[in-house]
């Protein structure tokens, strides 16, 4: 069970390769993710490993083969299909709110959906506003999805792990700027239960909520603010649905401050959701208004100097965490 | 196998589920008129030889994807029919316990897997279906149903293009009933059959007469044969015509009463194969009587089960969303706290 240092990427791709061993029915199918390996690298050496059966390249049509995936879910198949980035949602939409969220439900619960969807969000790499879109959002609204983004590479393991093995359709949200990231994985089989957060640092303060790539910001800025005493605590709810209320609650009630940090859009999105959650179960709780750190409500811009600026930076965060500070 | 080799219980079968539909079909179209069925209701009346010629080659753990114009569909795969009237009513014995409607009549327990309320949406479901069957190497084929509307559907052009490629045992079996909802299908393609789009994509295209079941059956049993093979997909055209609207209640402004009328006394597929079997000599005309009262009894009672079936409770409401308890009830259920807070 040895822990190693290893990246994000490595630790999805030994999450679907210990999945594939185990269950034959677990089968991977997306766009170059046969010897290509996935075109950040996480599914490679599967299909040496598995076979062209079992890992599917697919032509470029992802409605038809998101479909296909509902389609071999329902016959007791567990697929994890990818979708190459969260942006081309909309070209395969149908078949993921209406068709994969919705059979359980409308078969009065006589049918199972056992789907992962693999897919990869996150600006900071000039892909401009095509391909750089953090989309999660738009999954939480939907019933009936299940929706994850992890931040760390021990997490992404034991989440995608979990994901496979849940029956219900599950939308596994990967930040491209984290593929790279390393941290300590254990080797063998583990499981980060969904709809369980995580907390990332222990405060007394504010709560900080981030998710993904905002973790790690959060957390940086958490440590420099802690040389000036101010301790915040930062929770990262890695399943954004279901969500972990009680724990983002209870540290809401505790630290009386909450700020949410995510790289969503900010109209109706995962920190309004959250805003709004502390807004109706814990106002009483509530010593400073509740602040979102969130990219503007623009496009992704192409421009490295309008990108930077479009991202939430860490002196975003800390400047929000700030002026929590000031309502005594 | 010729026409005369078909066993006479599989052509009783034939008959009596084609009466089956019909009659239930009719029963359900005056029902919406008395308000008695909520929702939208898209009757097949006109159209049963496809889905029954169609099913009398399937097996029970075959599986079919259908469309919103559905109830023809599950009645021939073997669903149903108390559960099915429940269903169209709403009530907690319904098929989907009251959850999905006349839109959504599905039974994965019969294979069939879902109507839908999204045109071509069941596509690539039986594609996937029809991959499931091929990695486990079972010579089970899927079925997807559609109509000429969903033809113009990315699905159906990406389904086709998957299963060919991938050699599937899925059967696409297009019913154009020729209105795509209110337009005539001649004006919304370029040419003049579905079933020409299966050269653009390497898959057999067979157009039949939906209107003779004996035709459907004898296609898609070849299709089907083909598939079990594990030679690929086949894509079938069924030329037929629906005696209702759209949906119930549509004014059909855009088709003349004669046009119906004309198909109902020159194409009507249970009074052509009704006539075929006396020919035949398979069935003398008073069986065929017995069969049709006996159907109509059953009917009766599937409405009547409907009717007196109590609706769900309020807290089914939360049932059946995910199938995993989480920890992310409370919120799950926020909605309704939302609302008990004003």
């Amino acid at each position: 069970m040895g822990e190693r240092i290893i990246t994000f990427a490595e630790a999805l791709n030994e999450a679907l390769d210990i999945m594939m061993a185990k269950d034959e029915k677990v089968i991977v199918m997306g766009e170059d993710v046969g010897v290509y390996g996935g075109v950040f690298g996480v599914t490679k050496g599967l299909i040496e490993k598995y076979g062209p059966e079992r890992v599917r390249d697919t032509p470029i049509a992802e409605s038809g083969f998101i479909g296909a995936g509902v389609g071999a879910a329902a016959m007791g198949y567990r697929p994890v299909v990818e979708l190459m980035f969260i942006d081309f949602l909309g070209v395969a939409f149908d078949q993921i709110y209406n068709q994969a969220a919705k059979i359980r439900y409308m078969f009065g619960g006589r049918a199972k959906i056992p789907m992962v969807l693999r897919t990869v969000a996150g600006a900071g790499f000039s892909a401009a506003a095509q391909h750089s879109q953090s989309l999660h959002s738009i999954f939480i609204h939907v019933p009936g999805l299940k929706v994850v983004m992890p931040s760390t590479p021990y997490d992404a393991k034991g989440l995608l792990i979990a994901s496979i093995k849940d029956d219900d359709p599950v939308i596994f949200i990967e930040h491209k700027g984290l593929y790279g990231t390393k941290g300590p994985v254990p080797k063998d089989e583990y499981e980060v239960p969904l709809g369980v957060a995580d907390v990332k640092r222990r405060g007394k303060d504010v709560t900080v909520v981030a998710t993904a790539a905002m973790v790690h910001k959060s957390l940086a800025v958490a440590e420099r603010l802690s040389r000036e005493g101010i301790d915040v605590e930062v929770i990262d709810p890695r399943t954004l649905k279901p969500i972990d209320a009680d724990m983002i609650l209870s540290s809401i009630r505790k630290t009386g401050r909450l700020v949410v940090v995510d790289e969503g859009y900010p109209r109706c999105s995962f920190a309004t959701d959250i805003a709004a959650m502390a807004a109706s179960m814990a106002f009483k709780s509530l010593r400073a208004p509740v602040k979102l750190v969130t990219p503007p409500d623009t496009p992704v811009p192409f421009s490295p100097a309008l990108e930077e600026k479009w991202i939430p930076s860490e002196a975003d965060i800390e400047k929000a965490i700030r002026s929590t500070m000031e309502d005594k | 196998m010729s026409r005369e080799e078909i066993p006479r219980e599989k052509l009783l079968w034939m008959y009596e589920t084609m009466v089956r539909i019909r009659k239930s079909e009719e029963e359900a179209s005056r029902h919406f008129a008395q308000g008695k069925i909520p929702g939208f209701v898209h009757l097949y009346a006109g159209e049963e030889a496809v889905a029954v010629g169609a099913m009398a080659n399937l097996r029970d753990d075959d599986v079919i994807t259908s469309t919103h114009r559905g109830h023809g569909h599950f009645i021939a795969k073997g669903g149903s029919l108390k559960e099915m009237w429940a269903e169209l009513y709403g009530k907690r014995t319904g098929v989907c316990k009251g959850k999905g409607g006349s839109m959504h009549i599905a039974d994965l327990r019969k294979g069939e897997l879902g109507a839908n309320g999204i045109v071509g949406g069941g596509i690539p479901h039986a594609v996937g279906a029809g991959l499931a069957f091929k990695l486990s190497k079972s010579d089970r084929v899927a079925v997807a149903f559609f109509g000429d509307g969903a033809s113009n559907q990315q699905n159906f052009h990406e389904g086709l293009n998957l299963a060919s490629i991938w050699k599937l045992p899925v059967i696409f079996i297009c019913e154009n009933n020729q209105y795509q909802i209110s337009l005539h299908y001649s004006k919304q393609q370029a040419i003049r059959s579905v079933a020409e789009r299966g050269s653009a994509y390497g898959v057999p295209g067979v157009e039949v007469d939906g209107q003779d079941v004996l035709a459907v059956y004898e296609v898609v049993r070849e299709a089907v044969d083909r598939a079990r093979r594990g030679e690929g997909p086949t894509l079938i055209e069924a030329k037929t015509y629906r005696y209702l609207g759209h949906f119930e209640g549509d004014p059909q402004v855009y088709r003349k009463r004669e046009e119906v009328e004309w198909w109902k006394k020159n194409k009507d597929p249970i009074e052509l194969f009704k006539r075929r079997l006396l020919d035949m000599g398979i069935a003398k005309e008073e069986e065929l009587r017995d069969i049709d009262s006996r159907v109509e009894r059953e009917v009766q009672d599937a409405v009547r089960f409907a009717e007196e079936s109590p609706y769900p409770n309020p807290e089914e409401l939360y049932e059946d969303v995910f199938s995993t308890p989480t920890r992310g009830v409370l919120v799950w259920k926020w909605g309704s706290e939302v609302r008990s807070h004003g």
